[in-house]
């Protein structure tokens, strides 16, 4: 039998997105191969997981210890060492977060398992699997394949790039898998968790936000963009580097490490629209970005585009609205 | 405490425009600006400044062609105090695993506390190579870090979740994390920092003085490889406003006004 295993991601009691975009994804590969979907969960009382995930696979593969809390690379390395040993899945499906980058692959290596990471698509194709990636910050798509003759291959999935399609429930059944995790001690041990700390303005309550990007250069002209926002009415935000170079505080960087929003107007200003950027701005009700260079992702997300300098436009557009509101 | 730091020179495509190249298999890099990862850079830094705190070394290496040479050099002008490179015909091809192997092999017989490489690389983003080598080596690994605080033979270490989470562990030296960015601000480099270090000798390794046979290097000894590139499909796309700026900014503002965007 053809099998399939979706590592579930879960955290603080909730099962992550990219669970469901797996499973989805994973059930039309297993159907087409004829084969079974398993989904792997490891926790501790995490039973309830286990039952919301039973329609979603052909059998949840439970394997939980009170070792297995919190996620640690170790332990979830060991645990799935065993279970995909045992099982010799076709392929094992993990997402590409925070977590799934952080034991996929060691655990590929470990196992000799061949990986593709980072995936955004997926087929099967003569016995293995075609993949497709993106490079140079998603400006470039490729069609990658496995060089190595499986019979087993490992992915690792990006989180929003498939989506949930519903289809009838399957009645998958739980199977209880022992751990076999000991006391013996860990080199890498799980503290705790922390929330970034809060910004004074929260950008998830506004209603208009103007994001600025890594196209400001510097933060000397952080307030030529303040100024329109204010213009509008608006709230300042941005993307991951304007915040790496501290030019503004982690509370106003939108995206997957940062916040997800929903305002009604996003103008996304020298942002070129990398996916861990538009992961937390897609639902916006109308986006506008402005961006020199025409091929920027972040155009094939805009319902408005202006190619342009923004240091050009930008005082232009700031002053006509101060106009135009006057009269 | 003694630092290795696996770095890349990739080229800079943010702001540039690209196309793909004759053999459909990459894009025109020619005429595209190189510089030191990003990632890298930042785990350069971190290194460097655990340097200045607690004393030992900082080495540098880089699995590349001798224009990876640039990037080394800068990394010594920031201050590090070795940097050598993995340079062979048979390294081509190679994937993130690949990669990792060749770099693994070349850490595998030095004395280190510490392991750092950047979380990913601009150009594949493969986002493996630091935790397949911690594997390899056989040491714990840390990924996605953005605050380190070194204590008695372990590191207190914050990895970057999703949503503003953070996730603190701690792990016991020696080991390896991959940095991200934003852990520190990356020292600037004056033309002159480079001259002071352009006579300092890098030097290469090949395949056989890591004792990798030609099946485990480059593409051979890859997982994967890359079939053809294209460029993204984006939709429907957004609706390009164009003319003068006078005439864009009219456009926005009708645009505003009916969305709910101004008054």
């Amino acid at each position: 039998m053809k099998e399939i295993i979706v590592v579930a991601e879960h955290r603080r009691g909730e099962l992550r997105d990219v669970t469901w975009e797996m499973l989805s994804r994973g059930r039309e590969l297993s159907e087409g191969l004829g084969g079974e979907l398993s989904v792997a969960l490891l926790g501790k009382d995490v039973k309830n997981l286990a039952e919301a995930l039973k329609p979603k696979a052909n059998r949840v593969l439970l394997i939980e210890d009170n070792r297995l809390e919190f996620y640690n690379s170790e332990t979830y390395e060991k645990v799935l060492t065993q279970l995909i040993t045992e099982r010799k899945p076709m392929l094992t499906m993990i997402g590409h977060t925070a977590t799934g980058m952080d034991f996929a692959p060691s655990l590929a290596a470990h196992l000799k398992i061949p990986l593709a990471t980072d995936c955004i698509g997926i087929d099967a194709k003569d016995e293995t699997f075609a993949l497709t990636r993106q490079i140079y910050g998603g400006k470039i798509n490729a069609a990658v394949s496995f060089l190595k003759k499986g019979p087993q291959y490992m992915v690792t999935l990006r989180a929003g790039a498939f989506p949930v399609i519903e289809k009838e429930p399957l009645s998958g059944e739980i199977v209880s898998v022992p751990s076999l995790l000991t006391d013996e001690g860990l080199a890498r041990r799980f503290l705790e968790y922390m929330e970034a700390a809060a910004g004074e303005v929260d950008i998830t309550q506004a209603d208009i936000l103007i994001a600025i990007g890594r196209g400001i250069k510097d933060a000397e002209n952080i307030p030529l963009v303040k100024e329109l926002a204010d213009s509008m009415g608006g709230v300042l935000a941005c993307s991951r580097p304007v915040v790496d170079k501290k030019w503004l505080p982690k509370g106003c960087q939108v995206g997957t490490s940062g916040k997800t929003v929903k305002p009604k107007i996003y103008v996304a200003i020298g942002i070129s629209g990398a996916f861990q950027h538009v992961a937390g701005m897609k639902g916006a009700g109308t986006i506008i970005a402005i961006n020199k260079d025409p091929k920027a992702p972040i155009f094939g997300v805009a319902q408005y585009g202006i190619v342009a300098d923004l240091f050009k436009i930008v005082p232009v557009i700031k002053e006509k609205i101060k106009q135009l509101k006057k009269s | 405490m003694n630092i290795i730091v696996c770095i890349k020179r990739v080229p800079d495509t943010a702001d540039a425009d690209i196309f793909i190249d004759k053999s459909g298999k990459d894009i025109e890099k020619s005429g595209l600006a190189f510089d030191l990862n990003e990632w890298d850079s930042y785990a350069i830094e971190e290194a460097i400044q655990l340097k200045e705190k607690l004393g030992g070394t900082v080495t540098v290496l880089s699995a590349g062609g001798e224009d990876s040479n640039e990037s080394l050099r800068k990394c010594l002008a920031m201050g590090a105090d070795d940097a050598f490179r993995l340079t062979d015909p048979a390294f081509a091809g190679a994937d993130g695993f690949a990669t990792a192997r060749i770099l693994a092999e070349a850490i595998r017989k030095r004395p280190f506390d510490l392991i750092l490489t950047g979380t990913q690389a601009e150009d594949d983003g493969y986002g493996q190579v630091g935790v397949v080598m911690a594997e390899m080596l056989g040491v714990p690994h840390v990924s996605i870090v953005n605050r380190i605080e070194v204590q008695e033979k372990k590191i207190k270490a914050h990895r970057e979740l999703e949503g503003g989470l953070e996730e603190v562990v701690e792990v016991d030296l020696p080991a390896l994390l991959t940095i991200q960015t934003g852990i520190n601000e990356p020292r600037y480099v004056s033309i002159m920092g480079i001259r002071k270090v352009a006579k300092k000798e890098i030097k290469a390794f090949g395949a056989s003085d890591l004792n990798l046979k030609p099946e485990e290097v480059g593409l051979s000894g890859s997982d994967i490889q890359l079939d053809k590139v294209f460029l993204p499909l984006v939709g429907e796309g957004a609706e390009m406003l164009e003319g003068k700026p006078e005439e864009i900014a009219q456009k926005v503002f009708d645009i505003l006004r009916d969305k709910g965007g101004v008054a």
